[in-house]
């Protein structure tokens, strides 16, 4: 017996609030770059390619607004590194044409723990992000060139980076897209595919995973925290939407515990106008 | 007799923020050419003297109305009236955002923004005082015609109280310098989420007070936020006459026909219609209580 005809046809699914109009989104971002780099006298970028995702999209980024050759790409990895993750960065640089480095900060780094041992892992990886932002820094100096932040959204909200390592740069194009926005664009960019296949990983020890670090998925804490943060529901309709509680429980904790990383460090107030606080210029004063 | 029309230019700049020496310089010269070029009326987007999120740099970049940066701007629009977006100083020391019509040697006309924004990114009552009214003012174009303008700068706009009180005043073309800072980027929207609300907004109001409308926004970038452009005039039918822009700089002319605002009117007779002692009776039954909750 054949099925009967529906009255009507099916109501279309409701479009994923998280997509987004990658052309759209490539033409802000490249514009950003191409006039907050030159207003400031700059023409050139460096930028630490660690292989992931996030870097090698704003690594394509860049050198698309900027041109290649006003791309520093430096990959620094440690001996304890994934080696695939420099073969991957190595990709990117082929791919996107931009010049490139490759430093290893093994010496550095096993000088420092010989002095001041530990196993603690987050010690461990914090030092290799400050090790790795150092060295930007001074590349930047020696190269005329602004160091280019690769933190996304969903990182900068949940904590998930070390302060004045990866979070520090001067400017980063991806601050405002989700980790699954990321790899919407790193698609459209057609970022080599083992890039855009591997589980996200901060690779600051041997077989490190964001998911597991973090303890939920990036596509179910992308879509929590776009509900809470964009669209400021609370945390009741979060439940209403079918959240588990123990995931907006601790996605809310994260947000709050972590603000400290997304300020300015604290200033004793004591005067009438005190920076940060009560004397209130914007970055781009005179640009 | 030429005929009766209005030539527009709208000059869709990125102002240094904070450089108002710069910023004057750039518009002397860019409203000198478009007055050459013929337009009887130059638009600049808002705040375009000095930027838009300027903060604590308000004071410093203020003008006085009958100062010289001001002056400048109406001796580059010789013959012609050019709208400049500036900081202006009171004599008792309040700043506002205003919309300021120069030309023809004099500052014609100051329009102060009367809704500042102060909510997501916006940040304007800290910072300035607001204006209390919206005037039309008369200007002049071809064929011995004149035009009713109406000023709203940007968030204005939002307010459908304004454009219709300048409607009530007859106005002919609806003139809306903006800082619109773009925002908005999922997918199947067809555009940035805040420039389709502008266009939705314009040609709204285009249709529904059967006037022109002309959108003049900035572009470039303040601290990582960017401005999306699109500057854009529309017809008293709704129907773009010109443009829109790009997200880059850029200039746009639009010649303004008397004919188009009549069959216009004639097609659709809403202003003829318009029923404004219903909304004064309904206004004065609500009394105390209009626009306050429950």
């Amino acid at each position: 017996m054949t099925p009967p005809e529906p009255l009507a046809p099916a109501a279309p699914a409701a479009p994923d609030p998280l997509r987004i109009d990658p052309d759209l989104v490539e033409g802000i971002l490249s514009r950003f770059l191409v006039e907050e780099v030159t207003k400031v006298g700059f023409q050139r970028v460096v930028i630490g390619l660690s292989g992931g995702v996030d870097s090698a999209l704003a690594c394509w980024l860049a050198a698309r607004a900027l041109g290649p050759g006003q791309v520093l790409a430096v990959c620094l990895p440690y001996r304890a590194s994934d080696p695939r993750s420099l073969e991957d960065a190595r990709q990117v640089v082929a791919v996107t044409g931009v010049s490139s480095r490759t430093l290893d900060i093994s010496p550095q780094i096993d000088a420092y723990f010989a002095a001041v041992p530990t196993d603690d892992r987050r010690r461990r990886g914090n030092k290799l992000a400050r090790e790795r932002m150092t060295v930007l820094y001074d590349l930047s100096l020696a190269e005329s060139a602004l160091v280019l932040g690769t933190s996304n959204k969903t990182e900068l909200l949940l904590g998930y980076g070390t302060v004045f390592g990866d979070l520090a740069s001067a400017l980063n194009p991806l601050g405002d897209l989700y980790k699954t926005q990321v790899f919407q664009l790193a698609a459209h960019a057609r970022l080599p595919p083992a890039v855009l296949a591997k589980a996200p990983s901060a690779d600051l020890f041997r077989g490190q995973s964001d998911e597991a670090d973090l303890g939920f998925s990036y596509a179910c804490a992308d879509r929590l925290l776009y509900h809470l943060v964009d669209e400021r529901r609370t945390v009741a309709e979060c439940l209403e939407l079918g959240f588990a509680a123990d995931l907006v429980a601790s996605v809310r904790q994260r947000i709050r515990h972590n603000q400290f990383k997304r300020r300015l460090p604290l200033i004793a107030k004591l005067s009438a106008r005190t920076i940060d606080c009560d004397f209130r210029y914007p970055r781009d004063w005179g640009r | 007799m030429a005929p009766p029309r209005l030539v527009v230019t709208c000059l869709q700049t990125a102002p240094r923020l904070g450089d108002l020496g710069a910023n004057l310089a750039e518009l002397a010269d860019l409203i000198a050419q478009a007055v050459a070029g013929g337009a009887h009326l130059v638009i600049t987007p808002e705040l375009s003297c000095t930027g838009y999120f300027l903060r604590d740099l308000v004071p410093e970049v203020a003008v006085a109305v009958d100062g010289d940066e001001l002056g400048q701007l109406a001796r580059a629009a010789g013959d012609g009236l050019a709208l400049v977006g500036a900081v202006v100083e009171s004599s008792d020391h309040l700043f506002h955002n205003a919309a300021v019509l120069v030309g023809q040697g004099s500052v014609r006309v100051v329009h102060r923004k009367v809704y500042l924004p102060t909510y997501g990114l916006f940040d304007e009552q800290r910072y300035l005082a607001a204006g209390d009214r919206f005037e039309v003012v008369a200007i002049p174009g071809s064929g011995g015609s004149f035009w009713r303008v109406g000023l709203c700068i940007c968030e204005d706009l939002w307010h459908p109280s304004a454009p219709w009180l300048l409607s009530l005043q007859r106005m002919d073309l609806l003139v809306c310098p903006s800082a619109s800072p773009g925002r908005g980027v999922r997918a199947g929207l067809g555009g940035l989420g805040s420039a389709t609300s502008y266009q939705a907004m314009t040609r709204t109001y285009a249709e529904l007070l059967t006037c022109f409308v002309a959108h003049c926004n900035r572009v470039g970038y303040e601290d990582g936020v960017g401005f999306w452009g699109g500057s854009r005039v529309l017809g008293p039918d709704g129907e773009p006459v010109a443009g829109p822009l790009g997200a880059d700089r850029g200039a746009l002319t639009a010649v303004l026909e008397r004919g188009h605002l009549r069959r216009a009117r004639i097609a659709f007779p809403l202003l003829r219609d318009e029923r404004v002692e219903v909304t004064r009776s309904g206004l004065d039954r609500l009394g105390a209580r209009a626009g306050v909750p429950e």
